[in-house]
């Protein structure tokens, strides 16, 4: 990472850093309102979400070059060294997800003593019940679509006698997937010396908490809470696990009904009926917005719409909520009653086999002793500044302790979670740092795959707009691309928004084979500030799909003239 | 492929013979030539530089809809890429020139667009017209007889909803609609539905709860098919065969559209045909011994093949998508009806369980329903295995079309004294009747054929079975 920076300040280009001044005055990131981990758009009304000094990460590495090259050796010897003021941890996590254990890890790159306390299972969310399993089952829903396809597979030249399944081995897959990532999890926690404390976690006070059932007291420098969050089930919606049920239950696949109604068109809702429709069951979505997909940009959203719902055995109520849903018993079928969603006027019932309930995902802080610190949480999450530094209730920063994840709503990704997590590791260990959350990309891993990084199109003219600059649009499309055509896969658009001025980044939106992949390029430059001028120079593999990225950033027309040259230089 | 590209505009001012006439030009009060004037035609744009002509992958809006500014109507395929186009006006997207799956070379006109609702007539009236260039005359503004010329479009998915809506229409009422208020239908029920024009109110739900899943709809669809568009058994006016003009072209109604493609797409089941002749004497015998309990031919014959089906269950099946076959569970012998100029195909099913006088029974009923249109989709499309008899107008042989979906036909011709000779050198009498069975060559073999009309001889000529 250093060299990385070095390099970037030896850039012969003083550009590369000009713009920096323009996005941090940039301010109000539109909130993201996609639902991603079922982030549901006033999750991003907690306050203070972002502010002007979240756009400052590009240079964050640049406020550590000080060396601490003794810290990151001292990772190779264990789990720090013996915490200083006689504390019994550098750091105690709660909650063992996949954003404690990015946090931990760094922790101990850092040469803090870190201990992290799970109440349930190492890996959380993410790992037992989210992101991991369901890959497991989209992976198996492509490979059913693609040999469900005849013509593709005509296309191909190939012939293939109708594909079927076996329910349990698919469920298995996820399972073992599972397993395997957790093992992985835990194991890599152990070989670095972290210790994993069993229990609920409850912060009793400053640098005070206690774990399990014993009432073990142990004090810690300071403490991350990071205790993720559950599915929601809004109120009138009865969940039995077997016909009404959440993604908890829905990823261990124990049937797959012929028709499921699935309540929630953001990610979670578009991964499943993925899966579901490729299994052969046939697909409701019930939407309260007005569209569906909402959050995504509206030209990836329209373009999706018309390869990932269209086609497929699935229809839709938009603008309507789910008011009550009843469970399958005596024979009667699983009944949403649907009311109007501006008017709640009765609309609709629908009478369906079971019902997926991806209306997003609520913040898990039970038994955390938030009143101990008088912490009140908005809406359920807890509220944080841009530095995850937990406010109390009378707006006051609580010392030493952090929120990182989910249960602070500030983008419910895993991945976001962790880069929070290691963004607190390297605020405790002395360098400060702000994490941009614009740079965090997101995917949806529908078959194709539908990544963004930034803003959307929307977002980016309002923002533009208030701040009186230009925009631009350019777009590619996979139909030009050799290696998706030699994969039979031409269906896809990449779009990128910049400013012409001068080549920065704004947002960028992938539907096509492979997004969730191809999206890093864009989320790397976003993150380090590279400007397009300077990647339309960077060099792709032909032929590959991030090829569709270099023709992007090419067809893209920055007119950084000669009176750019002179923009003033940015302090480092 | 940048996006400027999209944003060109694609909808240029009112064509040269719909601009106004210089004396016009001046805003007078509202006369029909200004009105003409707000037809905007669009043109299929210029996607790329390299493009020449665009397929439209499909409208997004339908002609009627109403338009505003900015928003996409058709979705255009180049060379490169496809393209939502948006409209850069508002107003009515009046009428469609190209189709959905057809191509258009760049700059030519894809649609016209109405300003208000009332134009919407205009426009499709200019749509009926070729160019000219003289200058438009008053504008015929025919409100009436527009919308009748675009009924008159030949558009062949409402022909089988026409056929299909009364079709099915009568009792088919399923426990979740509520009293048959609503329509409980799964969604790719409800897709295929909407794709083919489908009324769902009366189609039968065989899903969970009455509820109307896909293979439903797809009966429906195949019984309009079978029943040779089910159409003109629903056609309202008897066809006049004294009005008939002479010299005259006539275009294809919308039925008589989905009849043809429904035998143009039978062309692509490779079937063949055996043929043999059945000696009856004992058939007819005892069909005069039983008629007094009114027992049919219809049903004997019925009868008869379907339990020749029973020792050839190959030739019960069917193919469907060329890869694999069925064997079918249930011998349902549907048997071609006429009725009112049109055909349909009422199903006697498990004809080789349901013995002779509950079948003969059955098949009045169906007759009767027929008569009354309303037989339910599954008395209708459930057959596995077809009849067709044309004996009694005489016809001693004929072949028939297999029906999509089914492995077999058997043509019945009629039964007529002939002379025989014998193996024995002796010439005698008997009654005779050929039959032709044409099957799916895919899964039945001529082998299975001649076994299986080997079987139905001698079931035939000693049928002592039948009554059992």
């Amino acid at each position: 990472m250093q060299s990385a920076i070095s390099l970037s300040l030896s850039s012969p280009s003083p550009i590369a850093r000009s713009a920096v001044s323009n996005t941090s005055d940039a301010s109000s990131p539109a909130p993201r309102s996609l639902r991603f981990c079922g982030l549901r758009r006033e999750a991003f009304d907690v306050k203070a979400s972002f502010d002007a000094s979240s756009l400052r990460l590009n240079r964050f590495n640049l406020h550590s070059k000080s060396s601490n090259s003794s810290k990151v050796f001292a990772a190779l010897n264990g789990n720090g060294t013996p915490p200083s003021g006689g504390f019994d941890y550098d750091l105690v996590i709660i909650g063992a997800g996949v954003g404690g254990h990015g946090a931990a890890l760094h922790a101990v790159e850092k040469g803090l003593k870190t201990a992290i306390i799970e109440g349930d299972v190492i890996g959380g969310t993410c790992v037992n019940r989210g992101c991991v399993p369901s890959k497991a089952l989209l992976a198996v829903s492509g490979r059913m679509r693609e040999l469900q396809n005849e013509h593709h597979m005509k296309s191909f030249g190939l012939q293939v006698a109708a594909a079927g399944y076996d329910r349990q081995g698919v469920a298995d897959h996820a399972n073992n997937l599972a397993s395997k990532i957790r093992n992985n999890l835990t194991n890599s926690l152990k070989s670095l010396g972290v210790d994993i404390l069993t229990g609920v976690g409850t912060v009793l006070g400053p640098q005070k908490l206690k774990y399990g059932k014993g009432d073990n007291i142990i004090t810690a420098k300071d403490i991350i809470i990071a205790t993720g969050s559950v599915p929601l089930v809004p109120k009138g919606i009865e969940v039995d696990g077997k016909t009404v049920i959440t993604s908890d239950h829905a990823l261990k696949l124990e049937s797959v009904p012929e028709w499921i109604a699935i309540v929630g068109s953001g990610y979670i809702g578009l991964e499943f009926s993925d899966v579901y429709t490729a299994l052969g069951s046939e697909v409701t979505f019930i939407e309260a917005l007005d569209q569906l997909m909402p959050g995504f940009d509206p030209e990836i959203g329209k373009l999706a719409q018309r390869v990932l719902i269209n086609p497929r055995k699935i229809d839709s109520y938009t603008g309507v909520f789910a008011s009550k849903i009843t469970p399958a018993k005596d024979g009667k079928p699983v009944q949403i009653e649907l009311i109007d969603a501006k008017t709640k006027e009765p609309k609709d019932t629908l009478e369906v086999d079971a019902a997926l309930i991806a209306t997003g995902r609520a913040p898990f802080t039970q038994g955390l002793g938030l009143e101990n610190i008088n912490v009140q949480t908005q809406r359920g999450f807890i509220p944080v500044d841009e530095r995850m530094r937990v406010i109390d209730a009378n707006g006051k920063l609580v010392p030493h302790l952090y929120c990182i994840g989910d249960a602070n709503g500030k983008m419910m990704l895993a991945h976001a979670a962790s880069a929070q997590g290691i963004s607190v590791v390297e605020q405790v260990s002395g360098q400060d740092h702000v994490l941009n959350h614009l740079s965090i990309p997101a995917a949806c891993f529908t078959h194709p795959e539908i990544s963004m990084v930034g803003l959307t199109e929307p977002q980016a003219r309002e923002k533009a707009e208030k701040e009186g600059f230009e925009i631009s649009i350019a777009k590619t499309s996979f139909k030009a691309n050799t290696k998706a055509l030699a994969e039979n896969e031409g269906e896809g658009l990449a779009k990128l928004i910049y400013r012409p001025d001068t080549g920065e980044i704004l947002g960028v939106h992938i539907f096509g084979m492979h997004a969730a992949d191809l999206i890093h390029e864009a989320s790397n430059a976003i993150a380090m500030g590279t400007r397009l001028q300077e990647l339309k120079f960077a060099v792709h593999a032909h032929p590959t799909l991030s090829e569709v990225l270099d023709e992007l950033f090419k067809s893209a027309k920055v007119n950084v003239g000669a009176s750019n040259k002179v923009a003033e230089p940015v302090p480092v | 492929m940048s996006s400027h590209l999209l944003h060109t505009s694609f909808i240029p001012t009112a064509p040269p013979s719909l601009r106004r006439r210089p004396g016009c030009a001046a805003p007078l009060p509202r006369t029909p030539l200004l009105v003409q004037s707000k037809i905007r035609e669009i043109f299929m744009p210029a996607l790329s530089s390299t493009m020449t002509e665009g397929k439209i992958v499909s409208w997004i809006k339908s002609e009627g809809d109403k338009l505003s500014k900015g928003e996409s109507v058709v979705v255009v395929e180049s060379d490169k890429a496809d393209m939502d186009v948006e409209s850069f006006y508002d107003g009515y997207l009046a009428a469609i020139v190209v189709d959905e799956g057809l191509s258009a070379a760049v700059g030519s006109t894809i649609a016209l667009l109405a300003e208000t609702e009332e134009e919407i007539a205009l426009a499709i009236a200019q749509s009926k017209k070729t160019s000219s260039s003289a200058p438009a005359p008053a504008p015929p503004a025919p409100t009436s007889d527009a919308p009748k010329v675009f009924d008159e479009m030949p558009s062949p998915a409402p022909a089988v909803k026409a056929s299909v809506g009364t079709n099915a229409l009568g009792s088919a009422e399923h426990p979740a609609s509520e009293g048959g208020k609503r329509v409980v239908a799964s969604p790719y029920a409800k897709k295929l539905a909407k794709d083919f024009g489908v009324d769902l109110k009366g189609v039968f739900g065989s899903g969970p709860n009455g509820r109307v899943v896909a293979k439903d709809v797809e009966a429906v669809l195949a019984a309009a098919k079978l029943s040779g568009g089910g159409a003109k058994v629903q056609a309202s006016e008897p066809p006049k065969p004294s009005g008939v003009e002479l010299g005259s072209v006539v275009p294809f109604t919308t039925m008589q559209g989905a009849v043809s493609r429904n035998m143009v797409e039978s062309l692509a089941v490779p079937t063949f045909r055996v043929g043999y002749t059945f000696t009856t004497d004992a058939l007819d015998a005892l069909y005069k011994k039983i008629k007094s309990k009114g027992v049919t031919m219809t049903a004997l014959l019925a009868k008869a093949t379907a339990l020749a089906l029973v020792k050839h269950p190959v030739v019960n099946s069917s193919c469907r998508d060329g890869k694999s076959f069925t064997y079918n569970t249930h011998i349902n012998v549907a048997v071609a009806v006429a009725i009112d100029g049109g055909l349909i195909t009422p199903v006697l099913q498990d004809a080789d369980k349901v013995d002779i006088y509950t079948l003969s029974r059955k098949w009045k009923e169906l007759v009767d329903k027929a008569r009354a249109k309303q037989l339910q989709p599954n008395e209708y499309t459930t057959g596995t295995f077809t009849l067709s008899n044309l004996g009694m107008f005489g016809v001693d042989r004929f072949d028939a079309i297999l029906p999509p979906g089914t492995g077999a036909i058997m043509a019945v011709g009629a039964s007529q004294p002939t002379v025989v000779g014998t193996k024995d050198g002796r010439i005698g009498m008997k009654t005779q009747m050929q039959v032709n069975v044409t099957a799916d060559h895919r899964v039945i073999y001529g082998a299975d054929l001649a076994a299986f009309l080997q079987t139905l001889s001698k079931i035939i000529e000693d049928p002592k079975d039948l009554t059992l």
